[in-house]
């Protein structure tokens, strides 16, 4: 096989578009891939197993992706099923395929990989030392593991490749390398890993690789000694510097990528335009890792929260407002002690003020924070252990909020202008990420879990 | 002149839940050899501007890219209490007022 050809479309859920795709497809692709995921979104997809896009706008983008595929006789690969790609979202993501193709009355082979990982798994991976973290990681032990409300491991391309060594028509995985979904079939058949796993890197994120912004989709031919990208979308076009400059996009590193079996180098990487819209790329490496590795994801419940949306315009408040916010808190923990003292302690809850238009963006980096502005906009965040709590607690907050006096008047003031009524607004469970770890398996397959169905 | 005024573009974003990372991008060589020249976006500059030790900036010069590009350990984890940019995308703003010398002669056109 001397070039290997195939459509990125982006991201299941944010409209996937027709017209580019058709016409990306009397290119003759080979596959057809889309991820469906990202960490981006926050914890809470991960913590609470919803996805981040509605169902309307997954269904009506698997639809068109599928019958695109169907179309051209071409497997169709999503990947990070349902935001995190957990078991539920992944199972989510199936019923929704299951719906579009009795509607359609079409059958399609299907491989649907699991990647959310069994607690007892990883606490005996712990214990062997199987475990390890990586830059900035939080403090693992194995009470991380069992208070996480979900784990999932990030598949590389061996899981998919067994898929798609099973002739499937759809390969729907859950948390998966964004980069391993396009490089898997290439690999596959032969293809240089480095020029691989590069033009994965390039179009992972659909066209925001293209110098304009715009909706369409990217298309790359693959050879033995380069690759050619470019996008397909009105007004779009990819240039040699809009091509390296997307190597910057949320990494780390712009030269060095880690995948579970290496490390993509494309400090040497050489782009050169075709044509107006398409660069070829030539030079890029990859070093197979000594220990193949999954890096883990999971998240934990910080608690239920419970805010107050307001601002301030008084200036005499204004000017003194870390003060008067500390006097706030004061008279805040002291109904609390007084109402609820017998059966809380400090430690069981948390408030906090976030002061727009001083330092809420920016927190403790902001470098300007003695500018005063003309009104600050607060949002009060109580988060306890149960939702009942929170909101308790942030009832109790309003009177310190809206009355808690400063010097310079005499006489009771109301220092705090509530944006609803009722003040407060029940934000639910609250979540946070809680591992950047990876786990070295015995085996690349042994985290993820097949299963090849017919749907339709 | 300002480096808002240099770049094409100057940003930030997530890299991963733990990283911010932060790309100064420009559309020709000329302002992304006369920033890069002057030395002046240092791992030491950097760590002063986000209160993190220099040891922990990470700074790359892009040159296929023309860009400037440096990351940081996030002060909060993504979407932790506290964390005020779920995204981290308005993480860049100090950025912008950071003055590059121009020498005497030199004519560079403003990248916006």
């Amino acid at each position: 096989m001397d070039e290997l050809r195939y459509i990125a479309a982006s991201l299941v859920g944010a409209g996937v578009d027709r017209d580019s795709l058709d016409e990306a497809l009397k290119s003759d692709p080979h596959f057809i891939a889309c991820d469906a995921g990202t960490t981006d979104a926050g914890p809470f997809s991960l913590g609470s197993g919803r996805p981040a896009f509605p169902r309307e706008a997954v269904k009506s983008d698997l639809a068109l992706l599928l019958e695109t595929g169907r179309r051209a006789g071409v497997p169709v690969l999503i990947g990070s099923a349902g935001t995190a790609g957990s078991d539920a979202q992944v199972d989510w993501t199936l019923g929704i395929a299951e719906e579009i193709t009795k509607e359609a009355g079409v059958k399609l082979r299907t491989a649907v990989i699991h990647a959310e990982q069994d607690k007892d798994y990883l606490i005996e991976m712990l214990r062997q030392d199987r475990i390890k973290p990586l830059e900035a990681a939080p403090a693992v032990d194995e009470d991380t593991i069992r208070r996480s409300t979900r784990i999932v491991g990030m598949m590389g391309a061996e899981p998919l490749q067994m898929a798609l060594a099973e002739d499937v028509d759809f390969v729907l995985a859950g948390r998966c390398s964004d980069t391993a979904l396009y490089a898997a079939l290439p690999i596959m058949r032969d293809f240089p890993a480095g020029l691989a796993w590069h033009a994965a890197k390039v179009v992972e994120c659909g066209t925001m690789a293209c110098e304009s912004v715009g909706r369409g989709v990217m298309f790359v031919r693959l050879r033995h000694d380069d690759f050619l990208v470019r996008p397909f979308g009105k007004g779009l076009r990819c240039t040699p510097q809009s091509i390296a400059a997307h190597s910057l996009y949320e990494n780390v590193d712009p030269f060095h990528f880690t995948e579970s079996s290496g490390t993509v180098d494309i400090s040497g990487a050489r782009y050169e335009p075709v044509d107006a819209v398409t660069v070829r790329v030539t030079d890029s490496a990859f070093r197979p890792a000594e220990t193949y590795s999954v890096k883990l994801e999971g998240a934990e419940l910080v608690g239920y929260q419970t805010i107050i949306v307001g601002g301030i315009r008084d200036p005499f408040v204004i000017r003194q407002l870390d003060h008067w916010l500390l006097d706030v808190r004061g008279h805040i923990e002291q109904f609390i002690n007084k109402f609820l003292g017998d059966r809380i302690s400090k430690d069981d809850y948390d408030i906090r003020f976030h002061v727009y238009g001083r330092d809420a963006v920016m927190g403790s980096l902001e470098p300007d924070r003695a500018e005063l502005p003309k009104e600050v906009g607060i949002v009060f965040e109580a988060t306890a252990s149960t939702q009942q709590l929170a909101t308790t607690i942030a009832e109790l907050s309003r009177q310190p909020l809206l009355h808690t006096p400063i010097a310079e008047w005499s006489g009771s003031t109301t220092s705090f202008a509530c944006l609803h009524n009722p003040a407060h607004i029940e934000r639910g469970a609250v979540y946070r990420f809680n591992l950047n770890h990876v786990v070295l398996p015995r085996s690349p397959q042994e985290m993820f879990r097949t299963r090849l169905v017919e749907i339709g | 002149m300002r480096l808002a005024d240099l770049a094409t573009l100057i940003r930030s974003k997530n890299a991963g839940p733990f990283f911010l990372t932060f790309d100064i991008m420009f559309s020709d060589e000329k302002p992304y050899r006369l920033v890069t020249e002057s030395r002046l976006l240092s791992e030491q500059v950097f760590a002063e501007l986000y209160k993190c030790p220099a040891s922990s900036v990470r700074v790359f010069e892009c040159e296929s890219a023309l860009a400037i590009k440096f990351s940081i350990p996030r002060p909060i984890p993504q979407g932790d209490l506290g964390d005020g940019d779920l995204h981290g995308g308005q993480q860049f703003a100090p950025l912008m007022a950071i003055e590059i010398p121009v020498p005497e002669g030199q004519n560079i056109h403003p990248g916006r």
